[in-house]
């Protein structure tokens, strides 16, 4: 297929404009169905046994008790769940992270799991299963985990990346590094040098839907899946190899998702609940309770970063360092890799350097957040990038202005940018009303930028025009925030029909070939490539039976605003044909029309933000107020541009959450003492205020729209914005986050002790 | 266990069933007379998912037990349109895009109409306020406020 995915420069009627979405009014009157909103049948209630320890050694599972209480249908641990990922390490540690096999790593590993008639029955059995724990030494701090004499959590991790092979286990699995020029050098050339360590606590995603899923193994090997999940075909992959059932043997239903920010992305309960049924030989409901989401599920990693950043009196960076330990729970990741990646890539510098350390810890695996990775990087950048600018006298946006990327610089990272947003989301900001707004007393403003790669992926998707015309257009990528509303747009913009004559649905596994998760802010990139590319190949059938009912050439016939148009002289009174006359016409042309499409959606533009904020902090008590917060983003194309301010607002108020609150908090004895929503205080209505945003629009070439992915760059910048404009306030550099109460008023108090 | 028979009105229709005696009326609701629309978020009282209006009192429902809902008038989300007429505030969630994911909107919506009910002509501060209870994670809040103060000035005129 000739799918030619450049932006074409077009004008748009549907893209840009913003009616209501398809899934609205299920959404409104409760009728929409997430996860813990379905049931089968004879379903079971699952429940799962979690580690109360950070690190402990299970002897023995004796779960003779639980099997023998009345109601109780099905005990599996991990004897339950073979290991069938044949020397595949990233599928192992899945698989040992649903279920604890020979060491519980964290506080509220899974261990063992019931399916019994109720809910009551299966949490007395949980009670009655006796684990033999042998306690060992835990340790949940990143830079601890680091140190020689730290516990081991594997002892078959030696360090990769390391220019000589270790002798010794460690706790960092891996090393990466990123950068060109020579940073010695640029230092050299330094007349200001701005060196600081900085730290950030572990946060939840936070979504409001816990994981939720109905299993159902029938005794001839099928299966049903229904799930809330970003991304069923992968879950589908995950559970079959994790459960030895081919694929297409288990159909995986995503349910309406009530949240997921990369959270979603993992699969935990999900082979559990195959198993309970599978043994139980009935339906298993399997939902975790806030606890569970807490302390099993999610997080991100807690960070410890050293920047250094040298610049000329002139304001040019001439060199940029940074080292960054990310924790990644008890199972080897690249999250310090992404956040190293990350760093510096709003910037143009001849000299730079990354070095990223993947550190193991004893807490749960660490799962993706929202631009993964990168929020950590761009707050010590950010904060160290503002303290040069104050150190050499120039307005922060002056300075990053000067050092931005532009069209043609070489990537901190690698590759060369296209034409990119940076230097426009500046220019925005600095010419923003906000940045003219007065500042009270103990009010500080604050501005930094942010910026994420996008992803693309294998896509999928199905375009059927019904006998009356209206279209139905399946999708494999899970909306998450009205991605169905924006895909009918770009169906209608295409095939030249009203958005009402569009209903997009989300496909199961059984229906569609295989997408890529909804990730990576990928799904209204690739799904609109695909869903262009689908409606293309529609469109040239439309044209075929359009040129058959008129009995001309094909070549003859081009297509206008939802019509057939006979072109040349010769034809010249043959009028036009609608997309729904040729529809009706279907039956006697040839069947049913459709158009398909399987592609790899290469080429997600890169995308860029500047957020601007004040922050009013109480100096006797060290809280803080938020007072204005502005988003500028550069979306590529807004398909629906309400949709794109609600990413950009939803992800601020993430990132004002995770900057001032949000954190997990660790006792001693290696437990989580704060997982609720009453202790790990996600930001409400009243901590915030209106939040404004500005869509930029800088085409990305690679998308025939000019599309980007617009749901992750939001969250970058947040936490170094928030902590520049606390600093500004509070007369301190703030170099920990969150910047909670305790934490500011230490920090006064030192500074004014000091 | 033995069950407890309750007589209540849910949606203005008289309901019948029996529960267990520990068993929350967020639980009765979804799991035994299939009204999901009301969600579980946390189970204690912290996200306001579950909200309900019980006797004109907003409620999280994960924090009443099912035999107290005996003899009282219960609304849910599945009471809030009038047939196939949506009520102002789910109409004004739609315009403003109010909701992402809508995991938090039936709780934003009935939280919502107890705050116009109680308060009519609401400023963003008393919205803010008001809303407090209930946690969205998708929004930022901003559509939701403009969501409520669009539909208090729709009631207010009708
Ligand atoms: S489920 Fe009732 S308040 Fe969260
Ligand atoms: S819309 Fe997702 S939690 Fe509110």
């Amino acid at each position: 297929m000739n799918f030619d995915p450049r932006f074409s420069g077009r004008k748009f009627t549907s893209v840009g404009t913003r009616p209501i979405r398809p899934d609205g009014v299920d959404k409104v009157t409760g009728r929409a169905r997430y996860g813990a909103d379905f049931n089968m049948a004879g379903q079971l209630v699952g429940r799962v046994l979690r580690s109360p320890h950070a690190h402990a050694k299970i002897r023995k599972i004796d779960t003779s008790k639980a099997e023998k209480l009345p109601g109780v249908k099905a005990v599996i641990t991990a004897a339950d769940l073979p290991d069938l990922t044949d020397g595949d390490a990233a599928m192992y540690d899945i698989l040992d992270n649903c279920m604890a096999r020979t060491k519980a790593l964290y506080d509220g590993h899974a261990v063992a799991a019931v399916a019994a008639v109720d809910a009551r029955t299966a949490r007395q059995a949980l009670k009655l299963i006796v684990v033999d724990y042998e306690v060992l030494p835990h340790v949940t701090d990143v830079d601890e985990a680091m140190n020689h004499h730290a516990p081991l959590i594997n002892d078959a991790i030696f360090t990769e990346g390391l220019e000589e092979k270790p002798v010794k286990p460690s706790n960092v699995t891996k090393r990466s590094q990123f950068g060109h020029g020579d940073v010695h050098q640029g230092f050299g050339h330094a007349d200001f040098i701005v060196e600081r360590s900085f730290k950030t606590e572990q946060t939840h995603q936070g979504y409001i839907e816990p994981h939720a899923c109905v299993a159902s193994v029938s005794s001839d090997g099928t299966a049903d899946l229904w799930v809330c999940t970003q991304g069923h075909f992968v879950y589908r992959q995950h559970c079959a190899q994790l459960l030895g059932m081919e694929a297409s043997k288990l159909r995986v239903t995503s349910s309406e998702i009530g949240g997921g920010f990369g959270g979603k992305t993992h699969v935990w309960a999900e082979p559990v609940a195959l198993a309970l049924s599978r043994k139980a030989g009935r339906p298993v409901k399997l939902v975790m309770t806030r606890d569970e989401v807490f302390r099993a599920s999610g997080p991100t990693s807690a960070t410890s970063i050293d920047i250094k950043i040298g610049a000329r009196k002139d304001g040019t960076i001439t060199a940029a360092e940074a080292t960054l330990r990310y924790s990644c729970g008890p199972y080897a990741g690249s999250w310090a890799e992404i956040g190293a990646m990350t760093a510096f890539a709003c910037y143009k510098l001849d000299n730079v350097k990354t070095v990223g350390y993947e550190v193991l810890v004893n807490r749960p695996k660490t799962a993706a957040y929202r631009a993964p990775s990168a929020p950590m990087a761009a707050f010590a950048v950010e904060s160290a990038v503002d303290e040069l600018a104050k150190e050499i006298g120039m307005d922060p946006v002056e300075f990053r202005i000067r050092n931005a990327a532009q069209e043609g610089t070489r990537s901190s990272y690698g590759p060369v940018y296209g034409p990119i947003g940076i230097g426009p989301t500046l220019e925005a900001a600095k010419s923003h009303p906000h940045m003219k707004a007065p500042l009270g007393p103990n009010q500080g403003r604050g501005m930094a930028c942010g910026f994420w790669f996008n992803f693309g992926g294998q896509t999928c998707t199905d375009l059927n025009i019904g006998m009356d015309g209206s279209v139905s257009l399946a999708v494999g990528t899970v909306d998450v925030g009205g991605s169905r509303a924006s895909l009918s747009l770009v169906a209608a913009e295409e095939l030249g029909i009203a958005y009402e004559h569009v209903k997009a649905i989300v496909a199961d596994t059984s229906s569609l070939g295989y997408n890529d998760m909804t990730d990576g802010s990928r799904g209204t990139f690739s799904s609109s490539m695909a869903t262009i590319s689908a409606a293309r190949n529609a469109i040239k059938i439309l044209r075929e039976r359009a040129a058959q009912m008129w009995d001309i050439a094909v070549d003859d016939v081009v297509w206008e605003k939802g019509h057939a148009v006979a072109k040349g002289e010769k034809h010249g009174n043959l009028g036009k044909l609608s997309l729904k006359e040729i529809a009706a016409a279907s039956g006697k042309t040839g069947g049913p029309i459709a158009g398909h499409s399987e592609l790899v959606a290469d080429g997600a533009g890169v995308s860029f933000a500047t957020h601007i904020c004040d922050i009013e902090v109480d100096p006797e008590t060290g809280s803080t107020r938020v007072i204005r917060y502005t988003v500028v983003q550069d979306a590529g194309k807004a398909v629906h541009p309400t949709y794109v301010e609600g990413q950009y607002q939803g992800g601020a108020a993430q990132g004002i959450g995770w900057a001032l609150n949000e954190e997990y908090i660790y006792g001693k004895d290696g437990r989580l003492q704060n997982p609720g929503f009453l202790d790990y205080r996600i930001p409400v209505c009243s901590d915030l205020p209106m939040i404004d945003t500005q869509i930029l629009e800088i085409p990305n070439p690679n998308h025939p729209y000019g599309v980007r992915g617009v749901g992750e760059t939001s969250i970058v910048p947040p936490l170094a914005a928030i902590a520049n404009a606390v600093s500004n306030a509070a007369g301190v550099r703030m170099t920990h986050i969150p910047m909670s109460p305790p934490r500011i008023l230490a920090a006064i108090e030192a500074e004014r002790g000091g | 266990m033995a069950g407890v028979a309750v007589s209540t009105t849910i949606n203005g229709d008289s309901v019948e069933y029996l529960c267990q005696p520990d068993e929350t009326l967020l639980d009765v609701l979804r799991d035994r007379l299939g009204l999901t629309g009301a969600k579980e978020g946390c189970g204690t009282g912290d996200c306001g998912a579950c909200s309900i209006i019980l006797d004109d009192r907003l409620v999280c429902s994960c924090l009443v037990l099912g035999a107290e809902a005996e003899g009282r008038r219960v609304e849910t989300i599945e009471g809030m349109a009038h047939g196939d007429k949506l009520h102002p505030l789910q109409q004004k969630f739609l315009e403003h895009a109010a909701l992402q994911c809508g995991i938090c909107t039936p709780g934003f919506l009935i939280a919502a109409k107890d705050l116009l009910a109680k308060n009519p002509d609401p400023t963003e501060e008393e919205i803010r306020f008001g809303l407090a209870g209930n946690l969205c994670r998708c929004t930022g809040y901003d559509k939701i406020v403009r969501a409520v103060q669009d539909a208090a000035t729709v009631m207010k005129g009708a």
